[in-house]
């Protein structure tokens, strides 16, 4: 027991990589088997990580459950993982939703050893992410989620479409978007490389507690160059890769392509967590590194963010295809965690004025608890999605129409998600969306007061898409014969039950977890 | 008396070449079992030498010296260090999986097997010589097979031509570097070839400044620097399989190794003055590689290219002239030995099977092939410098290495890595993904369980080097420790 | 006795010889090729070994017989070398239709023996002359023995002419060095050898031709491809071994006991001359069809190499010239071994006849593989040390343009040797029909050539020893 304790968060990071192990020796043949295996071994990061956030200590400062190993001494890097309430909050998101998308991958009948190992890979590499607390391990865990995703959406992706390229080069969508994905993001994290190797240089350490320090106390020439100007570079290194994570406009044309073509559970892993390790990278590297430069440019990253809000809105408004639309949708959304980041940043570290530093850490709070509740809708709606792809084999809101009848349970549910996605008072988006909102109003009221335009758009998105799906005349289509649509199912209800409990409960009763944030929040800024 | 490990190495090969040229060229598969077995005593004896090194230690060791030709000072002095040690490894781990791959070979598999073992007799010479003529003889040695075994085991449209001029290039630039260290010999009064003893002869600046280019760039064009990489492409794809592991995985190397043995340990004077060059030039190799790799339709032209690059990144580590610098730059030729080991070995088991290896022509080869597959994917991504692979420990140091010298080096260089994204990614989604073309249906068997053993044990090193990159490091670092002193001294 | 040792192996070869004469006329037709030619084998065999045994030349040289030779460790290191090739020779030479069922031929070939042992040990320029012309004047028969040949005829006919041609410049010189001097004996010479003077160089001059000839260099090299394309292959594998290397013991003794004083001057003619005897004997190598003027042309660029030691007038130039020609005469003699074992069987020289070879006699492929990579100068083949040696010297004393002319020369010897291996290990014959023409070996080219390929890895590999040897005569020129 004192090992387990001992080791929680290495165990948590490492158990996925495990079972994919495991199931690497399982025949091919007996699906099923692979199935159950590779669920019930995403259940028990998820375990441990409720493990974790019982014995999180809410009123400790600094992080916990460190665990720290030498590793690759010859540049200075150690395995250094810990949590604190930023990250904590984030693993229990990827190792709540892991196994719910695993539930719902039950339907992918090719491959699925193959498919499940992916998964099971990707689960650490994001795992990886939130936990390290050293900057290499950060970089390297960030990269291994890469090429899992690659292959999910290139092999498993949407069969259908194509994409024309220069030359009347046709290519398969899903080629497309998992390429494009790859090489937009591993350009991205280009940057950053550079980025990490000259802090590396610099400092020969890659520890994040003791960079924390040293590089904020760093005066004088770097290079050849005045601080202030290299810190500049590296500022914008750092931002220009996690943006494209984020996503933020304009950085964001990969994820309409890479959510649509990928499978559904790819899309839930996808909005739900990879698109938060950018907003991740923002909170525990960007800000606390930069914050001069962060208040310097707050002013063009909070322009960004609520591009990123209304154009999203205006682009989902805009769609025919229902995955898309809610593709742009995340896009909106996480326009919103920017921008409660931008005011933030904004205000500055050492601010006096009392006021300003309370909008502060209402907009922070309010940003990571967007993060965390975008990540429960996001994979709701895009489960939904594809629970009614399924039946039908089209995304295509015109086909679809006047279903409720058919499928009332389903349209229940659907509703309900929406309602969270749009941001209806007792639901979870309402909190969080309100918060940034309240924190941001009086450090960036302009940039605000054009974001409410954006939720203004939101709802009619949102609300449009009900309406195309579930309202309206009938699609006779769908009504009779071999086209019956079936109703939601068992499995798929199971699915989506811990995500509507838990947005309800949020909704209602927000402060279990806006505790454990707000403690991290306030130990970072 | 300590057990003269060393040599016993280096002659193996050579006694298991003539051992097989005895037996009767019709049995072949007892020829194979010999290739084999000596191929593995080969392995375990590297493999107990690495593990058996002192790294607390450091410096050279297992050393053995007899005296050769005392009047001018030629012994046969053999001994590891740091830096050699992995390469010594690698030697053992490619010729373990060249035999395995090579079982296939029909046509006259007895001189094949024998002149590809006089092959690494050379090259097990080169890495443990600590003499500079009996470097240049092992050196020497390890030039004549390649043309052969080209020549006659390669691909027919190519082959004489590639063998010739690789056999000339490697020759010219041997010779070249012969100049310089016979010039050496003479300056430094010392009366011998020993090379810890001219690690300690002080050459004058001026006499540096001249001969290190000469030993230097002589033995870097084996090692493929630009812009006398020209023979490698060819030669790459021209050789059989196992000759192109071999050419790729070991000689390339072996052409650094011995531009750093002798160029950098013996004249590290010269070597400081002319690393900017070396530096300009390794760049060269890495983006011009890079971008050439992306153009080209042959499936192994692509890995060839990509081999320059990836020697670009080791002369580049060389020419930072920094610990860290140079450690990445001896990790990195493990690393990349094995991983384009792997790849060649890949590629070959798809061109045997499919007879092309025009990527537009092949497809859908995962679902024959998947082991194949899957380990050309994690060479790629090797390659690529994916985090948790061998590939990203070597090439991250060495970049650390190129920032405390010239930030704005790094930059172009990084971008490389961008480019060997897109053109393997793209590689391995054409020739292994989407649809097989219909003339190949029902012709691609399966590969044979010796080629499995080899790409499972070329994978395992890879990711776990990746993964605890610990099991190598510390051995380079104790070899870099020694070099920065030769480099430190005034 | 003692007195005599320093000749015994001229002595026994004498009585070799007269032996091999008398015996003949006892022995039928069908047995003369054999036991001719394991006499004469065997014989200087046994004479070699005598010799080694107990006529080794004491730590001093010593002038005997009133100064016409000298004992010393130059003249006993080439002797013992000639008498190996001579053995290596007559069991190559006995399966020479036309010449190996003829004690003439293998009398012929002691006598040339004889003429180059007391070459080497010369110490007279009388003596010098005469053996001189007691090597020639056989050679010159043996080259056109083969009477019904065209070729051959021309061959010993062109050897002749030229041979004659450049004695009688050599003869001119010697009388003129006498002339100027009053002395004949070589060690006095030097003594009151004029220095420099338009004179004397003029002798080094006409000496130098009269020698060229002898090494076949630039530019009196030209003789050698023809004449070693015509004369019967084991001829001419002597006449580019033995007799070149007598040439340059020569040279050795000549050039560097009594021209000394001149060094200056004659090493950068001979330097200039040797580049282009490397290059020009390179370069048409490159050209060549046939595999015999190829070895020829070769030959005329390996005297190129050999020469860079004596350019280094130095102990060490002078020891890597021995060790050089001891690998060369090894190497060259099994080249030409080679040529002979195919070439009968195959019936012609032509290198087209090689396509395929390594299929046909995957053994004697791999002796022409070590004989031709020694050529090369590729390790672990005597050849290789040879030449390292050579350029180590010439660097030592300053002359790095040599070095690397040779060192560039190389190069493309590796091409044209590559080239034939190419065609032995790649090509295939015609109708691909390697199995049904297997190449049969004989017994005495089996043993020679062996013994030769084991002898070029051994002093490839364990090169101290043979080294060891090569210095001590240089030690005794000096």
């Amino acid at each position: 027991m004192d090992f387990l304790l001992g080791h929680l968060l290495t165990l948590i990071l490492f158990f996925p990589i495990l079972a994919a192990l495991v199931i690497l020796f399982l025949p091919s043949d007996d699906v099923k088997v692979i199935r159950w295996t590779a669920l019930i071994a995403s259940i028990v990061p998820f375990a441990l990580a409720v493990l974790v956030w019982t014995r999180f200590d809410t009123s400790a400062t600094g992080f916990q459950f460190v665990e720290q190993y030498p590793w690759y001494e010859a540049i200075h890097s150690t395995f250094h993982v810990g949590v604190d309430g930023l990250s904590l909050t984030m693993v229990l998101l990827t190792t709540l939703l892991t196994p719910i998308s695993i539930l719902a991958s039950f339907t992918i009948k090719d491959r699925v050893k193959a498919y499940m190992i992916l998964f099971l890979m990707l689960e650490t590499g994001m795992l990886g992410v939130f936990l390290a607390l050293d900057l290499l391990i950060f970089f390297v865990f960030w990269e291994i989620g890469l090429v899992p995703m690659y292959f999910l959406i290139n092999q498993w992706g949407s069969e259908k479409g194509e994409r024309t390229l220069w030359k009347g080069v046709k290519m398969q969508a899903r080629n497309y978007a998992s390429l494009k994905f790859l090489i937009y993001t591993m350009a991205g994290s280009l940057g950053l490389l550079l980025a990490i190797q000259m802090l590396g240089v610099l400092f020969q350490t890659y520890d994040l507690p003791s960079l924390y320090e040293r590089w904020n106390a760093l005066q004088g020439t770097l290079l050849g160059l005045p601080v202030t100007t290299v810190k500049a570079i590296a500022f914008w290194a750092f931002v220009v890769a996690f943006a494209i994570k984020v996503p933020v406009w304009p950085f964001h044309t990969w994820l309409p392509d890479a959510h649509t073509e990928a499978p559904t559970a790819g899309s839930m892993i996808l909005a739900g967590v990879l698109l938060k390790l950018g907003a991740y990278g923002f909170l525990r590297l960007v800000l606390p590194f930069y914050p001069a430069e962060a208040q310097r440019f707050a002013g063009a990253l909070a322009f960004l963010a609520v591009m990123a809000i209304v154009f999203g809105a205006f682009a989902s408004y805009g769609q025919t295809d229902f995955k898309r639309l809610v593709a742009y949708s995340s896009v909106n959304h996480m326009g919103f965690v920017l921008l409660g980041i931008a005011a933030a940043a904004k205000v500055g570290l050492n601010n006096q004025d009392v006021a300003l530093n309370l909008s502060k850490n209402i907009a922070l709070n309010g940003a990571v608890l967007q993060m965390f509740n975008h990540g429960l809708s996001a994979a709701g709606m895009f489960f939904l999605v594809g629970v009614i792809y399924e039946r039908t084999h089209t995304r295509n809101l015109n086909d679809l129409g006047g279903l409720f009848p058919l499928v009332p349970v389903y349209g229940g549910i659907l509703i309900f998600t929406s309602m969270a996605s749009l941001g209806l008072p007792g639901l979870n988006g309402f909190i969080s969306e309100f918060m940034v909102v309240r924190g941001a109003w009086p450090i960036l009221s302009v940039y605000t007061a054009i974001a409410m335009l954006g939720l203004l758009f939101t709802g009619a998105y949102i609300l449009k898409g009900i309406k195309q799906v579930l309202h309206g005349p009938m699609n006779e289509h769908w009504a009779q014969g071999e086209h019956r649509l079936t109703e939601i199912n068992t499995r798929e209800i199971i699915v989506m039950a811990p995500l509507i409990a838990l947005i309800l409960v949020i909704g209602v009763y927000p402060a279990w977890i806006l505790e454990v944030i707000n403690k991290a929040i306030l130990m970072l800024f | 008396m300590q057990f003269p490990i060393l040599s016993v190495i280096v002659f193996t090969p050579m006694a298991a070449a003539l051992l097989i040229l005895l037996i009767n060229s019709e049995r072949k598969n007892e020829i194979r079992v010999t290739a084999l077995a000596a191929a593995t005593f080969a392995l375990i004896l590297s493999l107990w030498v690495y593990f058996t090194y002192d790294k607390a230690i450091g410096g050279y060791q297992f050393l053995e010296k007899y005296n050769w030709m005392p009047m001018l000072g030629i012994s046969l002095h053999l001994g590891v260090d740091g830096m050699s040690a992995p390469l010594v490894l690698l030697t053992g781990v490619v010729m373990f999986t060249g035999v395995l791959i090579s079982w296939g070979i029909d046509d006259r598999p007895r001189e094949f097997f024998a002149f590809l073992f006089i092959l690494a007799s050379g090259v097990f010479g080169v890495f443990i010589s600590l003499d500079l003529f009996m470097l240049f003889f092992f050196y020497e040695i390890a030039v004549f097979p390649m043309y052969l075994l080209i020549a006659i085991w390669g691909w027919v449209k190519t082959r004489e031509y590639a063998a010739m001029k690789l056999t000339l290039y490697l020759f010219i630039g041997s010779v070249v570097s012969l100049v310089g260290a016979l010039v050496m010999y003479w300056t430094s009064g010392l009366h011998t070839f020993d090379m810890l003893a001219l690690e300690k002869a002080a050459f004058p600046l001026a006499f540096q400044k001249i001969w290190f280019p000469f030993v230097f760039f002589g033995f870097a064009v084996l090692g493929g620097i630009f812009p006398f990489h020209n023979w490698s492409p060819d030669g790459h794809v021209a050789a059989p399989t196992a000759v192109s592991m071999f050419h790729a995985g070991v000689l390339m190397k072996l052409g650094a190794f011995a531009a750093l043995r002798v160029g950098i340990m013996l004249l590290p004077e010269g070597a400081k003055l002319w690393a900017p060059l070396i530096m300009g030039l390794a760049l060269v190799n890495i983006v011009y590689g890079a971008f050439i790799a992306m153009v080209q339709t042959d499936f192994k032209y692509i890995i060839g290219f990509s081999s320059v690059s990836h020697m670009g990144l080791v002369m580049m580590g060389f020419s930072t002239m920094t610990p860290i610098g140079m450690t990445g730059a001896g990790l990195q030729m493990f690393s990349h030995g094995v991983m384009t080991a792997l790849f060649f070995a890949a590629v070959g088991m798809v061109y045997d099977r499919a007879h092309t290896r025009d990527i537009p022509k092949l497809g859908g080869m995962v679902k024959p092939l998947p082991l194949v597959a899957i380990a050309f994917i994690i060479g790629g991504l090797v390659s690529m410098g994916m985090p948790g692979l061998s590939g990203f420990m070597a090439e991250f140091p060495i970049f650390m290495g190129i920032w405390q010298v010239r930030p704005i080096v790094a930059i172009i260089a990084a971008v490389s890595i961008v480019i060997t994204a897109a053109y393997i990614m793209l590689a391995i989604r054409r020739v292994f993904f989407g649809a097989m073309p219909v003339e190949f249906e029902g012709h691609i068997g399966p590969i044979g369980v010796q080629d499995k053993v080899a790409l499972v044990f070329l994978c395992i090193i890879m990711i776990s080097l990746g993964v605890f990159p610990s099991l190598m490091f510390p051995w380079v670092q104790a070899g870099v420790q020694h070099l920065m002193i030769l480099l430190g001294g005034a | 006795m003692t007195t005599i040792l320093p000749i015994l192996p001229e002595i026994l070869l004498l009585a070799l010889g007269i032996l091999v004469l008398v015996l003949d006329p006892f022995w039928k037709e069908e047995n003369r090729r054999l036991n001719l030619g394991w006499l004469t084998a065997g014989g200087l065999f046994l004479i070699l070994g005598i010799s080694l045994v107990i006529a080794r030349p004491g730590a001093q040289p010593v002038l005997v017989f009133g100064g016409m030779l000298r004992d010393d460790w130059l003249g006993f290191v080439f002797k013992m070398f000639f008498l190996f090739g001579a053995a290596i020779t007559s069991l190559f030479l006995m399966d020479v239709e036309g010449a190996g069922r003829r004690a003439e031929s293998f009398l012929l070939l002691i006598s040339a023996t004889l003429g180059m042992n007391l070459m080497a040990s010369a110490a007279d320029l009388v003596m010098l002359y005469l053996a001189i012309e007691t090597t020639s004047i056989p050679l010159y028969i043996l080259a056109g023995f083969l009477t019904g040949d065209d070729k051959s005829t021309e061959s010993g006919f062109k050897y002749m002419l030229f041979g004659a041609l450049t004695s009688a410049f050599l003869l001119y010189g010697f009388s003129l060095l006498y002339g100027f001097t009053g002395q004949t004996s070589l060690y006095a010479l030097s003594a009151s050898f004029p220095t420099f003077s338009l004179l004397a160089l003029g002798i080094v001059f006409l000496v130098l031709v009269g020698l060229s000839f002898k090494i076949s260099f630039f530019p009196f090299h030209f003789w050698a491809p023809d004449v070693y394309e015509g004369a019967p292959t084991p001829v001419a594998g002597f006449l580019s071994t033995a007799s070149k290397a007598a040439g340059f013991a020569v040279v050795l003794r000549l050039f560097v006991a009594v021209f000394p004083s001149l060094a200056a001057n004659w090493s950068m003619i001979l330097a200039i001359l040797a580049a282009l005897t490397m290059t020009v004997g390179n370069l048409i190598a490159l050209t060549q069809k046939n595999i015999k003027r190829m070895l020829a042309y070769s030959s005329i660029a390996h005297a190129g190499y050999a020469m860079i030691g004596i350019v280094a007038f130095s102990q060490l130039g002078a020891a890597s010239t021995v060790f050089y020609l001891i690998a060369y005469i090894l190497t060259n003699l099994a080249a030409f071994g080679i040529v002979t074992a195919f070439g009968r069987v195959a019936g012609s020289d032509d290198m087209k006849a090689y396509y395929g070879l390594s299929r046909r006699a995957p053994g004697l492929a791999l002796m022409m593989l070590v004989a031709f990579l020694s050529l090369a100068g590729m390790p672990p083949f005597g050849g290789f040390v040879g030449k390292v040696f050579v350029f180590t010297a010439a660097i030592q004393q300053g002359w790095i343009w040599l070095a690397v002319v040779g060192i560039l020369n190389s190069i493309v010897g590796v091409y044209y040797y590559m080239t034939v291996l190419k065609y032995v290990y790649l090509y295939r014959m015609e109708g691909e029909a390697e199995e049904k023409h297997p190449v049969p070996r004989s017994k005495p080219y089996a043993i020679a050539l062996t013994v030769l390929t084991v002898g070029i890895l051994v002093i490839g590999i364990v090169f101290a020893p043979w080294f060891n040897l090569a210095n001590s005569t240089a030690l005794s020129l000096f």
